[in-house]
């Protein structure tokens, strides 16, 4: 974020409107000229392709069975069927439907309450400041696994909506914090003085004036966020928290672990979904490196 | 004194939000446990009115308004009476509890401290010789584990130490002739089946120590008490362990208390993949069977531990960094 680059964006768009695709665009290219990030987009790229076209993509149905029971790899079904006898080519495809959906759902959710409730407790003082302060301590203290354990238990069965739930209330609380300290830091800064002489509302401060300065914070803690989403979905459903009949990699390593896939020796069950995880998640991870060089120039490749 | 005194009221104020959430938690939930029970039972046909005054009195289900209830439950979290559990009916809760604590408290405890220990040695030696391989892989290896899902990391160490290559046994604390005994027969075998679950956490875990002390030992190798020691020709393990890793290591210090107050929540998913019969799989156990004695008095404890742990950390933080005590 130059400054010739604020004045054009200034310059170009009507006043007080500057364009959301302007800075789309310009973290877009702050990503890609990071190799770290373009690896990790393109990663992710063909993720979210494979989970558009799935039904194109994939030989069989996710769910559809029938096919001889836990046979291996061969040239109608590449990386075997599963002890249900599904297809587990199939499944892995169509289970990338859910981890994508789950990670950027849920990861949009926990950032949306993450921003709401960092910037407003950054910004307002005394008492409020200090109960929005035991809440969110609260929630950063209590362990985070097996709150959603326990919450997924009293819900039972509540599948993706009741997953998604879950993960938001137990993963905003830590982007809150990181968004309240650049709040603190921002809110003695020139610029929110004139604007609170010139008499704009706190809400208008808070979410017309700082919000933009943290573009690239947000953006981290989203892709944080989606990473986190990702792994404890997994982790639910490997557990059988989840609904057991919908088709993700978390639900396949349940039931690889179920239905004895370790014993009879049929390690692409457990090897193939655990990996896609395992990438998606990497992903997102190495995309994080490139967001942090969008707001501190200091951290972009090559500038050290 | 005084930042101590805070720090006692918060810790009271914020045991009793904990408590008072564990007591919410299952109340705002749809349907009680004794409907889940039924819902069981109307799989095989029409359950009675009879049956269901039956099965709820069998549970001892909460009575009266909603007050009443919170006192009763606030007199059985002091007394630390959990009622009985509704799988292994008759055993108490309190009982359950106390046979897999063990088992976590030294599976989870020790390779926690060994993690912390190694990790955080590895972040000095990657913050020192940073820009050279050996800042490149543990720093790469670390970044990259904490995207992975760590219970696949236990599920592969499971088929190929323990159903491909038969190294070490697949599962539970100890053999089955083995009897629990403080002599070296069992002390032994609990070890041997310990392994693969303490290298899964180990290895998971190990990553998070050398980056957060790395990166603060980077920022700290900038300071200028740092150029001044090492201006002074002091020998350069002096200055990185005496100078920079001594204050860089706040940050992973305050880490490692909440990580050993986890170790009682134990580490569900991996305790879950070798069966091993600690707190978490316990925790699993009550979560699948819906056992809510138990899964709430599970769930407080876990919450209780961390934040005494949490509490102490801030008292240690304010002696070593008399700045935090404002």
């Amino acid at each position: 974020m130059t400054t010739t680059e604020q004045i054009k964006t200034v310059s170009d768009a009507p006043v007080g409107r500057p364009s959301r695709w302007k800075t789309v665009a310009r973290i877009g290219s702050t990503l890609w000229s990071n190799w770290k990030s373009r690896l990790g987009l393109i990663i992710l790229g063909l993720f979210i392709l494979v989970a558009i076209f799935a039904p194109l993509i994939a030989p069989y149905g996710g769910s559809q069975d029938g096919f001889e029971r836990s046979s291996d790899a061969s040239a109608a079904h590449w990386l075997g069927t599963t002890a249900a006898g599904e297809d587990v080519l199939s499944q892995l495809i169509y289970g990338t439907r859910v981890s994508v959906f789950v990670g950027f759902v849920a990861g949009f959710f926990s950032t949306v309450v993450a921003v709401l409730i960092g910037l407003s407790w950054g910004y307002v003082r005394g008492f409020i400041a200090d109960v929005i302060n035991f809440i969110v301590n609260l929630f950063l203290v209590i362990p985070g696994l097996p709150l959603m354990i326990v919450i997924a238990a009293y819900l039972q069965n509540g599948g993706i909506a009741m997953i998604i739930a879950v993960i938001v209330i137990t993963g905003w609380a830590w982007g809150a914090r990181v968004l309240r300290s650049q709040t603190q830091s921002l809110r003695s800064r020139d610029f929110v003085t004139a604007a609170r002489f010139s008499g704009e509302s706190a809400f208008r401060i808070v979410f017309r004036e700082i919000l933009p300065n943290m573009t690239s914070l947000i953006v981290g803690s989203f892709f944080g966020a989606a990473t986190a989403a990702i792994l404890a979905e997994a982790g639910l459903e490997f557990l059988g928290l989840g609904d057991s009949t919908t088709v993700s990699w978390g639900t396949m390593l349940f039931w690889a672990q179920n239905s004895n896939a370790l014993l009879t020796g049929q390690w692409v069950l457990l090897f193939a979904p655990g990996l896609c995880i395992a990438l998606l998640a990497t992903s997102l991870t190495l995309i994080n490196f490139g967001v942090d060089g969008i707001s501190n120039p200091r951290l972009r490749e090559g500038s050290k | 004194m005084a930042y101590a005194l805070r720090k006692v009221g918060l810790l009271l104020l914020t045991l009793w939000a904990a408590v008072t959430l564990n007591f919410l938690l299952p109340r705002l939930m749809p349907g009680t446990p004794a409907d889940a029970a039924i819902a069981k039972l109307s799989q095989n046909g029409p359950v009675s009115e009879a049956t269901r005054a039956a099965i709820e009195a069998q549970l001892g289900l909460p009575t009266g308004n909603l007050w009443q209830q919170y006192v009763d439950y606030l007199r059985q979290v002091v007394t630390l009476d959990f009622g009985t559990s509704f799988t292994f009916y008759p055993q108490p809760v309190s009982e359950l509890v106390t046979q897999a604590l063990p088992y976590t408290i030294i599976l989870v405890g020790t390779v926690t401290i060994v993690a912390f220990v190694l990790g955080t040695l590895t972040g000095v030696l990657a913050a020192w010789k940073r820009g050279t391989w050996l800042d490149a892989l543990p720093t790469l290896t670390g970044t990259f584990a904490s995207a992975f899902p760590y219970f696949w990391t236990a599920l592969l160490l499971l088929f190929f130490a323990g159903y491909v290559f038969h190294w070490f046994p697949t599962s539970g604390a100890y053999g089955p002739t083995a009897t629990p005994a403080f002599d070296w027969a069992f002390i032994s075998d609990a070890l041997y089946h310990a392994a693969l679950p303490a290298l899964t956490i180990l290895v998971t875990s190990l990553g998070g120590w050398i980056l957060g002390m790395r990166n603060a030992m980077i920022n700290t190798l900038g300071d200028d008490y740092v150029t001044f020691a090492e201006a002074n020709g002091l020998k350069s393990r002096t200055v990185a362990l005496r100078y920079a890793a001594r204050n860089a290591i706040l940050p992973n210090l305050t880490g490692f208390g909440l990580a050993l107050g986890g170790v009682v929540g134990g580490s569900i998913l991996v305790e879950r993949v070798f069966n091993y019969p600690g707190i978490g799989y316990l925790l699993y156990n009550s979560v699948v069977n819906q056992d809510y004695p138990l899964m709430q008095a599970l769930f407080l404890m876990i919450t209780v531990s961390v934040l005494i742990a949490n509490f102490l950390v801030d008292i240690l933080y304010g002696v070593l960094d008399p700045r935090t005590r404002r």
